[in-house]
């Protein structure tokens, strides 16, 4: 693709795009203070509720393997 | 102990002073790549969040601003990545419109639909290095990659942007 090709496209994309306004129209730091005094939210992966799902539907079918398991807990 | 001595430490009054001092560049460059002030506001405090909890990787003596704009572009091409893909028709639209207006904005929407369906990755490379004229090491270096990756991702992005605009064109 040559430089004028570029530009073309330079230029059609720059009138498609709306320009966002270019400067901060508050002070972030009260929001800041806020997120930062956010109690940590804890996030479990979804691989670790597939894993207790797996556990317990093992314990449901084969009762047996509950001490196994809480051995292993 | 000077500022970023104290911020590596977890001092909040550094990094107070920090936030105050940096927060205006942060929102200009994720503005340029998400094109949303609401969304770039929201993300430049998720930035200096991230920064703070890693305060205690950044090496003091170490280029803060450089720092901090790579973490501002990741959250930005996370904000890419979740943000479900729409192209939203501008608020200027003419009510009546005419043959010509029509086509402007269906032409404008065709460029925008192009843009939405790029991989995040590379439509980062296309904002700042095709809209906004950065240069490929200034892109590199917020992507913390290569600058031949930078000129890679941008040639695939220009050909499928290319390839999409032409079958746009064809049909009109």
């Amino acid at each position: 693709m040559n430089d004028h090709e570029l530009n073309e496209l330079r230029q059609r994309l720059r009138a498609a795009i709306p320009p966002p306004k270019p400067e901060l129209a508050r002070d972030l730091w009260p929001v800041m203070l806020a997120r930062l005094n956010e109690p940590a939210r804890i996030r479990v992966p979804w691989f670790d509720w597939l894993l207790l799902g797996a556990a317990c539907v093992l314990a449901l079918v084969f009762p047996g393997l509950i001490p196994a398991l809480l051995y292993h807990l | 102990m000077d500022l970023l001595e104290r911020f590596a430490a977890g001092d909040l009054d550094a990094f107070e002073s920090l936030f105050r001092q940096h927060q205006a560049a942060v929102y200009r460059w994720i503005v340029r790549i998400i094109r949303d002030s609401a969304s770039a506001e929201d993300l430049t405090v998720e930035t200096f969040l991230r920064a703070y909890r890693s305060h205690a990787r950044f090496r003091a003596d170490g280029n803060f601003e450089a720092w901090l704009r790579r973490i501002a572009t990741n959250a930005a091409l996370d904000h890419l990545r979740k943000a479900r893909i729409h192209v939203e028709l501008p608020d200027d639209l003419p009510a009546d419109p005419t043959p010509d207006a029509a086509e402007q904005n269906e032409s404008r929407v065709a460029i925008l639909s192009a843009l939405a369906s790029l991989a995040p990755r590379l439509r980062v490379v296309v904002q700042l290095g095709l809209v906004e004229e950065e240069s490929y090491r200034t892109i590199a270096n917020a992507l913390g990659i290569s600058e031949s990756a930078v000129k890679l991702r941008m040639f695939r992005a220009v050909r499928i942007l290319r390839k999409k605009l032409r079958q746009w064109d064809v049909r009109q």
